[in-house]
C-alpha cells in the first residue's frame, strides 16, 4: 500500500524571531501508509495537537517536509491548502465544533457545499452518511438540540462527506461519557475496515490507544516511542462479541 | 460557494438575535426612511406646483402697490389709473397677451330649491380667462361691454351646474339666487368653466365643500363694493414665447417714471416664473438639508453595521475556524459575511422604503398634495442600502477571511 503521510525532520516553531520563540515540534518524521490506524499519545502539551495541524494542512512546518498524498503541502498557497483540507482530510474535533443555529443535515453538507458539489447530491450523500452513523433520524434536529455522542456522530459524518483520504481525530472521545466514547470508537474502527479509511487519532486513553492498528507517543515535541500492534482487529472482534 | 445557502443562513443568523439586528438597522431604516419621505413629499409638493403653474399661467406677471414705509395712507391719486393700464397697454402692446384684473366680491351659497353649492363671487374683467387658462365649456366670458354696464351676469363652474341642474338642464340664460348673509343677488348665467382641482383651493374640509369660483363683471362688483377709481393690484400675461423676465423690468420701468416722485407708494412686478423659482430654491435647500441629516444617519447605521459584523466575526470566531479546517477558501467566507452585512442593510432599507412611504404619503397628505410613489427612488434606496452593506462589511468580513484557522480553532 502507498504512503498517504510522509513527514521528514518537522520542526514548528512559534513566535519565531522574537525573545520568546517556542520550538514545540523538533524533529517529526513520520509516515503513514493507507489504511493504517495510527494513534498519537503522550501527555498534555507535548506537541500531539500542533503535530494534527500540520497533518491535516491546517498549518505549516516551520522547516522540514511534509507530503501529502505524494503532494508538497509547503509550496501550497490558502486557497490550495483549502482545497486539501476539504477533499483530502475529514477533521473530527473533541468539542464537536458543528456550526451552530444550522440542521445536522446542512452541517454535513457543508464540506461538499464548499467542494461546489449541486443541492440535490449534497442532500443525498449527507442523508445517506448520517445512515451511516445512524442519525438519520435527526437530520433536521440543530446541534443544539443533540447530546455529545450525537453531535460527535454528525461531525464524523460531516468529516466523511468528500470521501476524504485521511480521518483526523483530536480526542473524539474526550468529552463523552465512557459508554458513548465506545460507540464513536466502533465508527471508527468500522470505516476504516469496512471503508478503508486511514484514520490518525489522538487519545489520552490508553485502552483505546490499544484498539489501533499503530501507537505513536509523542513526548516534548519528538516521538519517544513506536508501537506496532499485532492485537489490532482482534480487540474490535472481541468488542463485538 | 452557493449564494441562496449564505442568504438562508444570514437570515436565520439574524431570526437568532432578532432584537440586535433590529437595533443595528435603525441606522439604515431612519436614512433611507427620511430619503424616501423627502423625495416623496417633494415630487408630490413639485407636480402640484407645476399644475398650478399651468393653470396660473407661467407668462403671469404680477404687479401690485406697495408702501414705502410704514404707517401711510392710500389716497386716491396714489391708486394706479385706468389710463395707466391704457397707455402701458399701448406700449408694449407687442408683449401684452392681457390684463387681468379681479376683486373679491361675496361668499355665498347659490340655492335652488333643495340643492346648493358654495361659490366666492369674484369680479373680473374680459382678460381673466387668457390670464389664468380658464377653459370654457358653454357660452361666453365676461366681455368689455357687460363690464361697462355692469350686467348682472355670471360664469359658473361645471362643478356647480352639476350640483345645481339636472344632467339635461341648460344653465345659459337661467337665473341664480346667491345667498350671503342677508343679501341675495339674482345673476343671469352666460358661461359654464371647467373647474380645476390646484393647490390654491385645496382645503382641509375635502373636495365636496370646496367653494367655486363664480366670475361676475369687475365693476359691478367694484360699485357693489364702492372702490374707488383706479386700482392697486393686476396680472400682466405676457405673449407665448415673450421675455416674462424682460417685460416685468420693462413694467418696473414704465411705472416708475409715475411714481418715482410718490413719496408713499410705489409699484412693484414680479413674474410667476421668478416666483417658482424661488419657491423651488426654497424646496431644494430644505431637502438638501434633510438629505444631508440622512446621509449622516446613513453614515452612522452603516458603520452600526460594521460594529454588528465585527462583533458577530468575533463572537464566531471558532464557526470560522471550523469552516477553514472544513476547507471554506477565504472567497467563501468572506462572501458569507459580506451577504450577511447587505442582507441586514437590505432589510433595513426596504422597512425604511415601507416607513418612507408612509412619511411621505401623510407628509404629501398635511401639504394638501398628492403623493406619487417615486420608483426610481425606491431602487436607488434598494442599491443605496446594498451598497452600505457591501462597503461597511467589506472590512469585518476580510478580517474573517483572513483568520488564522489555527488561532481561529483555538479561540475561546
Ligand atoms: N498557536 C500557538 N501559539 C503559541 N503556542 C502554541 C500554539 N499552539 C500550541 N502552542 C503551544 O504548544 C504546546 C503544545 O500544544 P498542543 O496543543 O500541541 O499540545 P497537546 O499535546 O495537543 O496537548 P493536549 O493533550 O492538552 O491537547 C503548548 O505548550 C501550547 O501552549
Ligand atoms: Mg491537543
Amino acid at each position: 500500500m502507498s504512503d498517504i503521510i510522509q513527514m521528514t525532520d518537522v520542526i514548528k516553531k512559534f513566535y519565531t524571531g522574537t525573545p520568546n520563540e517556542l520550538t514545540i515540534l523538533k524533529g517529526i518524521s513520520l509516515t503513514v501508509r493507507e489504511g493504517e490506524f495510527v494513534s498519537i499519545v503522550g501527555v498534555s502539551g507535548s506537541g500531539k495537537s500542533t503535530l494534527m495541524n500540520i497533518i491535516g494542512a491546517l498549518d505549516k512546518p516551520t522547516s522540514g517536509e511534509y507530503i501529502l498524498s505524494g503532494e508538497d503541502i509547503k509550496a501550497m498557497n490558502d486557497n490550495k491548502l483549502s482545497a486539501v483540507r476539504n477533499r483530502r482530510i475529514g477533521f473530527i474535533f473533541q468539542t464537536f465544533n458543528l456550526i451552530p443555529r444550522t440542521t445536522a443535515l446542512k452541517n454535513v453538507e457543508l464540506p461538499m457545499l464548499y467542494a461546489g458539489i449541486s443541492k440535490s447530491r449534497r442532500v443525498a450523500r449527507a442523508k445517506e452518511l448520517l445512515e451511516l452513523v445512524e442519525m438519520a433520524d435527526r437530520m433536521k434536529h440543530l446541534p443544539s438540540e443533540l447530546s455529545g455522542g450525537q453531535k460527535q456522530r454528525v461531525a464524523i459524518a460531516r468529516a466523511m462527506a468528500n470521501e476524504p483520504d485521511i480521518l483526523l481525530a483530536d480526542e473524539p472521545t474526550g468529552a463523552l461519557d465512557t459508554e458513548t466514547g465506545r460507540l464513536v470508537m466502533n465508527i471508527f474502527h468500522r470505516l476504516n475496515r469496512e471503508n478503508g479509511k486511514t484514520v490518525v487519532l489522538i487519545t489520552h486513553n490508553p485502552e483505546l490507544a490499544a484498539e489501533t492498528s499503530r501507537i505513536l507517543t509523542i513526548s516534548d515535541g519528538l516521538i519517544i516511542n513506536e508501537r506496532v500492534n499485532k492485537k489490532y482487529g482482534i480487540a474490535a472482534e472481541e468488542e463485538k462479541a | 460557494m452557493n449564494l441562496l445557502e449564505n442568504i438562508s443562513l444570514a437570515i436565520a443568523g439574524l431570526r437568532a438575535g432578532k432584537m440586535r439586528a433590529l437595533l443595528t438597522m435603525l441606522g439604515i431604516i431612519i436614512g433611507i426612511g427620511a430619503v424616501i419621505g423627502i423625495v416623496t413629499i417633494g415630487g408630490a409638493l413639485t407636480g402640484t406646483i407645476t399644475g398650478s403653474m399651468q393653470t396660473l399661467g407661467v407668462g403671469n406677471i404680477i404687479v401690485s402697490m406697495q408702501s414705502r414705509k410704514d404707517n401711510v395712507y392710500l389716497s386716491r391719486e396714489d391708486k394706479i389709473s385706468d389710463k395707466m393700464l391704457a397707455v402701458m397697454r399701448q406700449r408694449f402692446e407687442g408683449e401684452i397677451e392681457a390684463i387681468s384684473i379681479t376683486e373679491n366680491g361675496d361668499s355665498g351659497v347659490v340655492r335652488d330649491g333643495r340643492r346648493e353649492a358654495k361659490v366666492s363671487t369674484v369680479g373680473a374683467n374680459s382678460d381673466y380667462p387668457a390670464a389664468n387658462n380658464l377653459t370654457l365649456q358653454q357660452g361666453r366670458f365676461i366681455s368689455v361691454v357687460d363690464n361697462a354696464k355692469q350686467k348682472k351676469v355670471a360664469v359658473v363652474s361645471d362643478k356647480l351646474v352639476g350640483d345645481i341642474f339636472a344632467k339635461n338642464e341648460n344653465p345659459l340664460g337661467r337665473e341664480i339666487k346667491v345667498y350671503s348673509g342677508s343679501a341675495i343677488k339674482t345673476y343671469v348665467i352666460i358661461g359654464v368653466y371647467k373647474y380645476e382641482r390646484s393647490l390654491m383651493n385645496v382645503s382641509v374640509m375635502g373636495e365636496g365643500d370646496t367653494p367655486t369660483d363664480m366670475y361676475v363683471p369687475l365693476d359691478l362688483v367694484r360699485k357693489e363694493r364702492n372702490i374707488w377709481p383706479g386700482y392697486t393690484y393686476f396680472t400682466v400675461t405676457a405673449k407665448q414665447g415673450g421675455d416674462a423676465k424682460k417685460l416685468t423690468q420693462d413694467i418696473i420701468d414704465f411705472f416708475d417714471r409715475y411714481y418715482h416722485n410718490n413719496v408713499n407708494y410705489t409699484v412693484s412686478a414680479f413674474s410667476m416664473e421668478s416666483m417658482i423659482a424661488q419657491m423651488s430654491t426654497i424646496m431644494n435647500t430644505v431637502s438638501i438639508a434633510i438629505s444631508v441629516i440622512a446621509a449622516i444617519s446613513l453614515l452612522v447605521g452603516g458603520i452600526g453595521v460594521m460594529n454588528i459584523m465585527l462583533v458577530s466575526v468575533t463572537e464566531r470566531t471558532r464557526e470560522i475556524g471550523t469552516r477553514k479546517a472544513l476547507g471554506a477558501r477565504n472567497g467563501a467566507i468572506r462572501l458569507q459575511f459580506i451577504v450577511e452585512s447587505v442582507i441586514i442593510c437590505l432589510i433595513g432599507g426596504v422597512i425604511g422604503i415601507v416607513f418612507g412611504i408612509i412619511l411621505g404619503n401623510v407628509g404629501a397628505a398635511l401639504l394638501g398634495a398628492r403623493a406619487a410613489l417615486s420608483m426610481p427612488a425606491v431602487a436607488i434606496a434598494v442599491v443605496f442600502s446594498s451598497a452600505i452593506g457591501i462597503f461597511f462589511g467589506y472590512y469585518p468580513a476580510n478580517k474573517a477571511a483572513r483568520l488564522d484557522p489555527i488561532e481561529a480553532l483555538r479561540y475561546e
